[in-house]
């Protein structure tokens, strides 16, 4: 299949807020856009054969010259003219940063530049459809159920009932997987075309160019400070990349908007066309590259002021939203800074850069903030009670390695007072209700809040039909006071078990639906600037000789409201934190500028962190709960992990050999030049 | 609906835009060189019949049907279709399938189930050593092959002294041996402490 007998296709409909949602068409024209981009599509019956006659089809290009030098493409800038995301403004102005700047006794004024990146899930991007009859069954790994349905319905031009979505278990997403690509339109269009199961499988190579790209920037920060480290003045400024023909902002400079107090204020984001694949969203999007430099930043001013820079970083703590000016809901960055370098030892912080020497290492610690606003989304679950007191939550919500199983069988059995071997957590189809599945750090929080809801009103109509029945135990009680525990229910001191409740009232079960409302029906969300919080502390070795950087250890110590499970919030925000090293000293998707492909477009070329890479690292999450999020207190907190993270261990470069690398990734021919005179 | 109708089908629809039936049709017509093995997995004897130019890593899932074996990069680079050969670990996704006929093969599957898990399995479950589980069968199925190595005292890059013959299972050893195993989770502190649990209960 090529563009010459693709079937019509619907084109993306960029009025939609969330492009999620829009269609994804391919080979859909015969103009290539940018490397990688699929051309044909073969199917065979089996996989060799496939991948054989895949390698016998010949291809002829008409070339063209393509814009692929960021730097050299600058004079292309523009301001985008949409809010990103259709809700956040690109531009924001304070006061009058200039004139602050003016005044400031200490300025820093640094351009810093952060590479492509690439979520790159271990599970690469696959689809099976299965037809059945005029209905397909797409069996697809993705983050999101009911933007994969819609992408496939308006890409297709299909009635949304005859498409059926299935994905149980997500192998890692970090951001990629938000939407379906061409792996599940092409499988899509064969499938109808042959009528026959069809399986597209990208190979990884493949996912350099079609999947999951976080634009490269360019950052300018300015900050102005008083000498005792006030900040009268922020700016950050970010251009990146963007397609030509419809724009991808990453809001990186969004959350620094939050961060630090500053009468004076300015952020931007511009946009540069290249002709390269276009961004999307990557783990953290905004944070991960935006807090990688802002923080990197701080460390210089501190470096500037001769100041600790967890002092610094207190010393302009707000005492509400610098630029909304709204009350914070629960703001511990403070508590944060405090509790990581009692834990981390920061005062045995080397005071002078490049001034401790172990053998050949010299060594370094560092530190951020950490920053990430909380979203709520809308969100729909169905609990159901079957007549022998067990429990089934069905939603359309993912696991994308996130314990979203695990988290929801707890609230659950919480919420019905079952033992959690009495729940049973469905996910991942289309036909159960509609969440926005997981994604910017939301599921976790929003699903388990609909759960809970709908547990709410399941105990609501069993102690109501309790209350009204003869036969039971609980007849005519009142049901305000009523607890349910191991199965039973109680009050007053009488019991009876939710089981037999269950099963004399509804003897074919009763379900209930629970609901998280969307932030515009949320007046919380208009009242209260609601985030989560990190304080990143590390410490690096770096070879005398050859600058090779050892991370050696890492703390993170974070703020994220109420805690759902501990075990897996503890080992997402690892995660984070490793992927905030990865970013700081490893990945790097590099452009050849003469044809716009990534040359490291393997596991081999682009470095991720490998066991090797990572030392012991820890994350302490500090009690709380936040009411004004949700009912349960909760927030998300699955991308926190990286703001900041990568700062740390660039600060901590910067500690242990005073020299500032300001383009990421930082690696040893960037910091060899500056490196002290060799000893003898 | 019968093979040929829908042969039919595609034909038609690809004939409308453009001619490119033939190939199509001679396409599903063709028989590759199909080789009938045996293949010794997990203790038990599967006869199949393959293509010569299918790896053991799309033998097990395609065939057997033993999908815990994973692909993440087709390309030996990630560690995700790490299986156990005679004991020792190698990627399935760079061995031809019809070059181990003589072998015995444990995949993930085979090492323990649910409810009878094996050992490194239970540390990993206990360590919370995963998140997606996507790298997590490769990464059991390394480490149990990386104990063996260390038992048989084979030194690794970080090995201080290579011509001893006992090895001190360290987190950098462990992170050394380990590093062939990519999991983009980043699920590694988790990791290193179920092998750890693992290393300090075996015998000195």
């Amino acid at each position: 299949m090529t563009h010459l007998n693709a079937p019509a296709q619907g084109s993306p409909d960029l009025s939609m807020r969330i492009e999620y949602w829009r269609a994804y068409p391919a080979l859909s024209s015969p103009d290539v856009r940018h490397y990688g981009q699929p051309v044909a599509l073969v199917v065979a019956t089996t996989f060799e054969q496939a991948r054989a006659a895949a390698n016998l089809v010949d291809v002829e290009y008409a070339g063209a010259p393509g814009c692929y030098d960021f730097a050299a493409c600058q004079d292309q800038t523009y301001a985008p003219d949409a809010l990103i995301y259709g809700a956040i403004p690109p531009d924001t102005s304070v006061g009058d940063f200039d004139a602050g700047f003016d005044s400031a006794p200490v300025r820093i004024d640094v351009r810093y530049s952060t590479p492509y990146e690439l979520s790159q899930p271990m599970e690469p991007h696959a689809c099976l459809v299965v037809p059945h009859g005029e209905d397909l069954i797409v069996h697809v790994s993705t983050q999101i159920v009911d933007a994969a349905r819609s992408s496939i319905v308006r890409t297709l031009l299909i009635d949304p009932e005859r498409i059926h979505i299935i994905t149980p278990y997500v192998g890692g997403g970090f951001g990629s997987k938000l939407r379906i690509h061409a792996e599940t339109i092409l499988a899509a269009l064969a499938a109808r075309a042959l009528r026959r199961p069809v399986k597209v499988a990208l190979t990884r190579q493949q996912m350099f160019h079609l999947t999951g790209l976080r634009p490269t920037s360019s950052q300018r920060v300015r900050l102005g400070a008083q000498r005792d480290g006030r900040l009268v003045a922020i700016a950050h400024e970010v251009t990146m990349h963007t397609n030509p023909r419809s724009d991808f902002i990453e809001p990186t400079a969004a959350t620094t908007r939050s961060l630090y107090a500053a009468p004076n204020r300015l952020t931007s984001h511009r946009l540069t066309p290249l002709d390269l694949p276009r961004g999307e969203d990557v783990r953290a999007p905004g944070e991960a590259p935006g807090m990688l430099v802002v923080e990197s930043a701080m460390d210089e001013l501190a470096d500037a002021l001769g100041m600790d820079p967890v002092e610094l970083r207190i010393r302009n703590e707000p005492t509400v939203d610098p630029e909304q000016g709204l009350p914070f809901s629960d703001r511990q960055l403070v508590d944060c800074l405090r509790e990581g370098a009692r834990r981390f030892g920061w005062e045995r912080r080397p005071a002078t850069p490049a001034s401790v020497r172990e053998g050949q290492w010299l060594v370094g610690y560092g530190m951020a903030a950490g920053i990430r606003g909380h979203i709520q989304v809308p969100t729909t679950a169905q609990v159901r009670l079957a007549a022998d007191g067990t429990a089934v939550v069905q939603t359309d919500m993912t696991d994308i390695g996130t314990g979203t199983y695990t988290v929801l069988t707890q609230v659950a059995a919480d919420g019905l007072g079952l033992p959690p071997d009495q729940v049973r957590v469905e996910l991942g189809r289309s036909e159960y209700p509609v969440s926005m599945g997981s994604g910017g750090s939301w599921g976790a929080a929003n699903s388990s809040t609909a759960v809970h809801r709908a547990c709410q009103a399941l105990r609501e109509k069993l102690v109501a039909a309790a209350r009204n029945d003869v036969r039971s135990a609980l007849h005519g009680l009142d049901p305000a006071g009523a607890k349910f525990s191991d199965g039973i229910v109680s009050i007053d001191g009488v019991s009876e078990a939710l089981s037999e409740i269950v099963a004399r009232n509804y003897p074919d079960g009763v379900a209930a639906d629970g609901q998280t409302p969307a932030m515009r029906d949320d007046p919380n969300y208009a009242d209260y600037s609601i985030h989560t919080y990190g304080a990143h502390f590390a410490e690096v070795g770096v070879d005398a000789d050859t600058a090779e950087i050892r991370l050696r250890r890492m703390l993170g110590v974070f703020s994220v409201g109420r805690v759902l499970n501990a075990k897996t919030a503890r080992s997402q925000l690892i995660g984070g934190m490793i992927w905030g090293a990865g970013a700081a000293l490893e990945e790097d998707a590099v452009v050849d500028l003469r044809s716009g492909a990534f040359v490291t477009r393997d596991l081999a070329q682009y470095l991720v962190p490998v066991h090797a890479d990572i030392p012991e690292v820890d994350a302490v999450v500090l009690d709380g709960y936040d009411g004004k999020a949700n009912v349960l207190g909760a927030k998300g907190l699955g991308e926190l992990g990286i703001c900041g993270a990568g700062a740390a261990v660039a600060n901590a470069v910067f500690n242990a050999t005073g020299v500032r690398v300001r383009d990421f990734p930082i690696t040893l021919e960037k910091v060899l030049p500056g490196l002290p005179p060799l000893d003898d | 609906m019968s093979e040929s109708d829908s042969r039919a089908t595609w034909a038609a629809s690809a004939s409308l835009a453009g001619g490119i039936s033939t190939e199509v049709e001679r396409g599903r017509d063709e028989l590759a060189a199909l080789l009938a093995i045996t293949l010794n997995v997990n203790g038990r004897l599967w006869h199949l019949e393959v293509d010569t130019r299918t790896s053991l890593l799309d033998a097990l899932r395609e065939h057997l049907r033993l999908t815990g074996t994973k692909k993440g990069c087709d390309h030996g680079q990630c560690g995700a279709c790490t299986v156990l050969v005679n004991g020792r670990r190698i990627n399935s996704c760079l061995a031809l399938a019809v070059m181990h006929e003589d072998d015995e093969i444990v995949t993930i599957e085979g090492l323990g189930e649910p409810g009878d898990l094996h050992p490194v399995q239970a540390a990993f479950v206990e360590c919370d050593g995963f998140q997606c589980g996507y790298c997590t069968p490769g990464q059991i199925c390394s480490a149990v092959g990386m104990l063996t190595e260390v038992a048989a005292g084979w030194p690794s890059h970080v090995t201080a002294d290579v011509s001893s013959r006992q090895i001190t299972l360290s987190g950098e050893e462990i992170r050394e041996r380990m590093s062939g195993n990519i999991c983009r989770c980043a699920a590694y502190p988790n990791i290193v402490a179920a092998i750890r649990v693992i290393a300090q209960g075996a015998p000195e």
